[in-house]
């Protein structure tokens, strides 16, 4: 079962051709790459899946539903989360805080039952903080629960933002380079991670530079260059291709 | 990123953030209220004190450094504890409110009248807190609010008869959906343009109350309005309005305080902490800003109408643009977002002024260099956690 379709995406900003047509589907339980030199258009194509940006052309559906056009919070509340390859926390709030608020798609109550604060309210109050808590010990976060986000180390930011987009109840993640800027150990660790969220029933799509990474988790790699899908494939396959050694080490090797 | 790093370094930006453009942006600002010469003065101070400031702002860093070693020194030299155990708190609490509660026994008329005068500015300041505490959308028309509630009361008193409790609810309500309507257009902007937006929605509201002569009796302003009434009881007295404001600001500061800690508030902080982010975590950030819109002007109402049921008296006068800077300031003051901290804000501007007036012609001064030092050493104010900025 496919759970992600991308059809002919075509994203111009101006002159600029981000993305051209751009064609692949996902399979639901999959952990899939999207690799491709800087500038390739990876980031804008997380973009368009996840409502940020508008594609110029073409269509995306998610468990055969139209997505495109919707906004962020419609296409997140269908069970599309995300990370940023700049990492986007809420600096200023705990980073407990930062997972609770996720849930705001999956909790109802209301200004009133905020005031008078009702037995619902306490409730679902209570299982946002549990749910919190879960997800961070997920992430191996929980002993920081009160410390605000940004004063984290950088590896462990990278890692509350999966905790954050856990905590929107998802069935697709989008991760954008997870890895950048880790060393080795914290490397192997967001592998594991990632493996984990596969073995909780989720499919992944990476943007990811670290070949380590890519060749030693994904199922399917698809692989962009200046916009255009120019190969997609098994690791070993994409290993061999010799279109996708010439985009990245250039034409003369 | 690429959006964030390119609008920083537009020179447009550069523009709007050199000293020459602040000093004249604000001169021009005053241009209507103190005539050219004035604001020709004004310009020249402000473009001199922004370019210093611009100029040592590499200096600032060090001497918060020794600031704060000085404040280490002080506290470790000292050795001054602040009350942490539980029981000092509560029994700080408890002296406070007796103080607070019995005010109109051992006060006099004056005094009452300016801590009445606080309790409406802090729940004003708290339902701007909202907007640009809590969600970060810089409001500088909120005043309008204020008016609206005000005038509602003013002319449903005057004009139809109706009552004090009658009045109140039709006039917040009126004052929400004023808020609704104001935020629609508004929360299309970002930033510094949304701020001029609000400006000039303060500046209408006025023009109109000033203006429309056959119905709010322009500047002449409404008079003959009445206090509230309890159980038959008119509360004309200083020290019953006193309690009477006192019940309003409770209620205000224990239903912003419920909201804030619930999945609405930390929605709002959200926004104003990362808007993109918001959005990709599932909050309908327009209906959020709006909401957070909507909710703060119903406090600027109820503070309006509170206004005009003490004052029984309303002029366009009460609602210049000044006013929303004075609020603003309570905010930034007190800390942004902070609750306990906006009190503080809010009380310290209306009776700062006061206690300094004997010496008249430097308090603006002392005031405008106290906040400037604020902004030095303390950015995120008195209370708040966060340093003051409006991102994009
Ligand atoms: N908001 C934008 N406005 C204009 N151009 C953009 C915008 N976002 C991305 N681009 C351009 O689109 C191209 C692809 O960028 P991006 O998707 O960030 O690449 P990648 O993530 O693969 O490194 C780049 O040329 C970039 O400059
Ligand atoms: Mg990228």
């Amino acid at each position: 079962m496919y759970l992600l379709e991308v059809r002919d995406l075509t994203k111009h900003f101006g002159g600029i051709r981000a993305i051209e047509e751009v064609r692949f589907r996902a399979k639901e339980g999959s952990i899939m790459s999207i690799i491709g030199p800087n500038g390739a258009g990876k980031t804008t194509l997380f973009n368009c899946l996840t409502g940020i940006t508008r594609p110029t052309k073409g269509a995306i559906s998610f468990f055969d539903m139209e997505t495109t056009g919707l906004k962020p919070d419609s296409i997140v509340k269908l069970g599309v989360a995300r990370t940023f390859q700049n990492i986007r926390l809420f600096r200023e709030m705990t980073v407990i805080e930062n997972v609770m608020v996720s849930q705001h798609c999956r909790t109802r109550s209301g200004l009133l039952s905020a005031i008078i604060r009702s037995n619902n309210f306490r409730n679902e109050e209570k299982t946002i903080k549990e749910k919190a808590l879960e997800y961070l010990e997920l992430v191996g976060l929980e002993a920081y629960a009160d410390t605000v986000a940004g004063s984290l180390p950088y590896g462990s930011q990278k890692r509350l933002e999966i905790a954050r987009a856990i905590a929107t109840e998802p069935r697709l993640i989008l991760l954008d380079e997870p890895t950048a800027g880790m060393n080795p150990q914290e490397t192997g660790e967001m592998m594991e991670l990632i493996k984990k969220l596969q073995e909780l029933g989720k499919t992944i799509i990476l943007i990811e530079h670290d070949m380590k990474v890519v060749m030693g988790i994904s199922e399917n790699i698809v692989v962009l260059d200046h916009g255009v899908k120019i190969a997609e494939g098994a690791p070993e396959e994409i290993r061999k291709n010799p279109m996708v050694i010439e985009a990245y080490l250039g034409k003369e090797h | 990123m690429n959006k964030a790093v390119s609008k920083t370094d537009s020179p447009i930006h550069r523009f709007t953030h050199s000293p020459f453009f602040i000093a004249l942006w604000l001169a021009l600002l005053f241009l209507p209220f103190k005539g050219l010469k004035a604001a020709g003065i004004l310009f020249i101070v402000l473009f001199a004190a922004v370019s210093m400031l611009n100029m040592f702002k590499k200096y600032v860093g060090t001497m918060k450094g020794v600031f704060s070693d000085f404040k280490q020194y002080l506290l470790g030299r000292s050795r001054i504890k602040l009350p942490e155990s539980k029981t000092r708190s509560i029994a700080l609490t408890l002296l406070m409110s007796v103080v607070v509660m019995a005010l109109p026994f051992y006060g006099h008329d004056y005094l009452i009248d300016i801590a009445v005068l606080s309790g409406i500015y802090i729940i004003l300041a708290q339902g701007l807190n909202i907007v640009v505490g809590f969600t970060g959308l810089l409001n500088l028309g909120f005043v309008a609010f204020y008016a609206i509630g005000a005038y509602s009361y003013a002319l449903l008193n005057t004009k139809l008869g109706m009552g004090f409790w009658a009045s109140l609810p039709l006039s917040v309500m009126l004052v929400t959906l004023s808020g609704f309507i104001l935020a629609i257009p508004a929360l299309r902007l970002r930033g510094d343009y949304l701020a001029i937006v609000t400006l000039g929605f303060g500046e209408i509201v006025r023009l109109v109350l000033n203006n429309w002569d056959s119905f709010t009796k322009g500047p002449n302003g409404i008079g003959g309005i009445e206090p509230p009434n309890i159980f038959g009881m008119q509360i004309s007295k200083l020290g019953h309005f006193y309690y009477f404001i006192i019940i309003f600001v409770l209620l205000a500061v224990f239903i912003i305080r419920r909201v804030s800690a619930s999945r609405i508030g930390r929605a709002w902080i959200a926004i104003r902490e990362d808007e993109i982010a918001s959005s990709s975590i599932g909050i309908n950030t327009t209906a959020y800003k709006l909401y957070s819109f909507a909710f703060g002007a119903f406090w600027a109402g109820l503070a309006g109408v509170l206004f005009a049921a003490k004052m029984q008296f309303v002029s366009p006068e009460s609602f210049t643009f000044m006013e929303s800077v004075l609020v603003l300031c309570m905010v930034i003051l007190g800390g942004l977002g902070s609750i306990p901290g906006v009190v503080l804000g809010a009380i310290i501007l209306v009776m700062l002024p006061e206690m300094l007036r004997e010496v008249q012609l430097y308090r603006m001064l002392a005031l405008g260099s106290g906040l400037v030092m604020l902004m030095i050493f303390r950015p995120q104010g008195l209370m708040g956690g966060k340093g003051v900025s409006f991102r994009g």
